[in-house]
């Protein structure tokens, strides 16, 4: 039998739990393109990796189709990569550190950058909603001015149940996509 | 929620809007801002400014159901006395006597007071009231940098005369007054995207006050006609056009489209186009419902 395979891509800004997102539902380690910041640069003391390509991670459906889930890397100076992966993808997640306004205008950004390389369906993950400084899924949608017919979902990446609820939205999005 | 953060990153006109359609009730804290000797790194994961940690308040605002109800600001007195004093309705001998003897009166025993012994009429107490809000609101627009907390939790301070205010009017007349070019810019980097109006713009214009150049701008809104179209139409420098749309935008009366033409450019860009899998090999529903059945049992 041939084996399909399906990608869809976790994008957002640096440091807003993409990485984590995939972990908590891959098969696979995803962490294989991780990079220690260095010691001496200040992002080091908030975060000890950054992921410098890619992350990749796998969930086996049977032995004809695989499903990879492809993280963008965060810093701006790897978007590069940002066109490749989003080639031929079914669907894409934008995560977004609900705790920190700082990274709200650079998640728009890659939002409309990513909605111009291909029209497909995308949801917004209002990640770290267990986190003391965590702005709603409301109020980001004002914030970020996300349209009222885009999902905007709370999200905890740490949770693998959360992680499941935003992949399987952005399923219900497809398929109505192609439904309609 | 709390809305935390500091207006470097989130600005007084984005927290108003937010606040207006929203409909938030809560105070709004805004403090001095103290550096705390870290950096933070934005979004990019590149660029880093100095963190500031909230120091002494420096304003408070008030919001009720979305409109604007009191605000006040450190060194600047909010008393009604003062309040009416600043507005020429009471003179510094009126407003002598009133504090030495009313000291003990709340403002609003006070409001009745004077509207009784016919110093005040109640029309220009609200008046005052509502001009001493909208100023300070006014000059928190061009504030910075400061750290806010958006409190929702907090109880509603009742010893002040409160006068509901709409928000859209100011921050269109607030974002009238930003003049800064580069933040201009920033805001509202692209003149070639298209405008076009909110789901319910009728209700949204409906008290609002628009300048004629502003209403020459409206006149144009169309998915069509790009920012920069409208600027040549109405004759305008991409720094005036630029202060509209951005008012315009902020008071949520317009929105941001990519016109036809760019997005048709957009879709052809991808230079990999034929690396994209062909038609039959997209996947069918069929896919997408084994995907789903296989992610709920994960
Ligand atoms: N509290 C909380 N922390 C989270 C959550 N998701 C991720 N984190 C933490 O946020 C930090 C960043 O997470 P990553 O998954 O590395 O983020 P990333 O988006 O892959 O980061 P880059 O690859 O550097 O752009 C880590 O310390 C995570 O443990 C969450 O839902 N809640
Ligand atoms: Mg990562």
């Amino acid at each position: 039998m041939p084996m399909q395979t399906v990608k869809m891509v976790v994008t957002g800004p640096f440091s807003a739990g993409k990485t984590q997102f995939i972990q908590a539902v891959s098969e696979i380690d995803v962490v294989s393109t991780d990079r220690k910041i260095s010691d001496s640069s200040p992002e080091s003391q908030e975060k000890p990796d950054t992921t410098v390509a890619m992350d990749f991670g796998r969930i086996t459906v049977g032995d004809d189709l695989v499903l990879y889930l492809f993280g963008t890397p965060g810093q701006r100076r790897f978007d590069f990569m940002w066109e490749i992966l989003a080639e031929g993808m079914l669907g894409f997640v934008v995560m977004v550190d609900s705790a920190k306004p700082e990274t709200f205008r650079e998640a728009k950004s890659i939002l409309e950058t990513f909605r111009a390389y291909a029209p497909t369906p995308y949801v917004v993950a209002a990640n770290k909603q267990d986190h003391p400084d965590a702005w709603s899924p409301e109020d980001l949608r004002i914030a970020l001015r996300i349209e009222d017919n885009v999902k905007l979902l709370p999200c905890v990446a740490k949770d693998k149940e959360s992680v499941k609820v935003v992949l399987l939205e952005l399923l219900y999005s497809i398929l109505e996509e192609m439904e309609s | 929620m709390p809305l935390k953060g500091t207006l470097s990153v989130f600005s007084t006109t984005q927290l108003l809007n937010l606040i207006n359609l929203a409909k938030k009730t809560g105070v709004l804290h805004i403090y001095e801002g103290i550096e705390s000797g870290k950096m933070l790194t934005l979004g990019d994961g590149q660029t880093k400014i100095p963190e500031l940690v909230p120091g002494e308040q420096r304003a408070e605002v008030i919001f009720k159901e979305g409109k604007l109800m009191f605000a006040s600001m450190k060194d600047k007195s909010g008393d009604l006395t003062s309040v009416l004093h600043k507005s020429g309705r009471l003179s510094d001998e009126q407003s002598r006597i009133i504090r030495d003897r009313g000291k003990s009166h709340s403002d609003k025993a006070l409001a009745l007071m004077l509207i009784n012994a016919n110093y005040v009429t109640k029309q220009q107490i609200i008046q005052s009231i509502q001009k001493h809000t909208v100023d300070i609101v006014f000059d928190l627009m061009t504030w910075d940098k400061e750290p806010f907390l958006f409190d929702d939790t907090a109880a509603m301070p009742d010893e002040r005369i409160t006068v509901p205010i709409n928000l859209e009017n100011v921050i269109i007349e607030g974002s009238r007054r930003i003049h800064d070019q580069k933040r201009l810019e920033e805001e509202l980097p692209n003149l070639d995207f298209a405008l076009k109006f909110p789901d319910s713009p009728g209700e949204k214009f409906k008290d609002i006050q628009l300048s004629t150049a502003e209403w020459r701008v409206v006149g144009f809104v169309n998915p069509k006609n790009s920012i920069r179209q409208i600027a040549k139409a109405c004759n305008m420098t991409d720094t005036e056009i630029r202060r509209v749309v951005h008012a315009l935008l902020e008071a949520g009366l317009v929105e941001l489209v990519k016109p036809p033409s760019a997005a048709k450019v957009q879709k052809k860009a991808p230079a990999a186009a034929g690396l994209r899998p062909s038609k039959d090999g997209a996947p069918s529903k069929a896919v997408v419902n084994r995907l789903i059945e296989k992610i709920k049992t994960i």
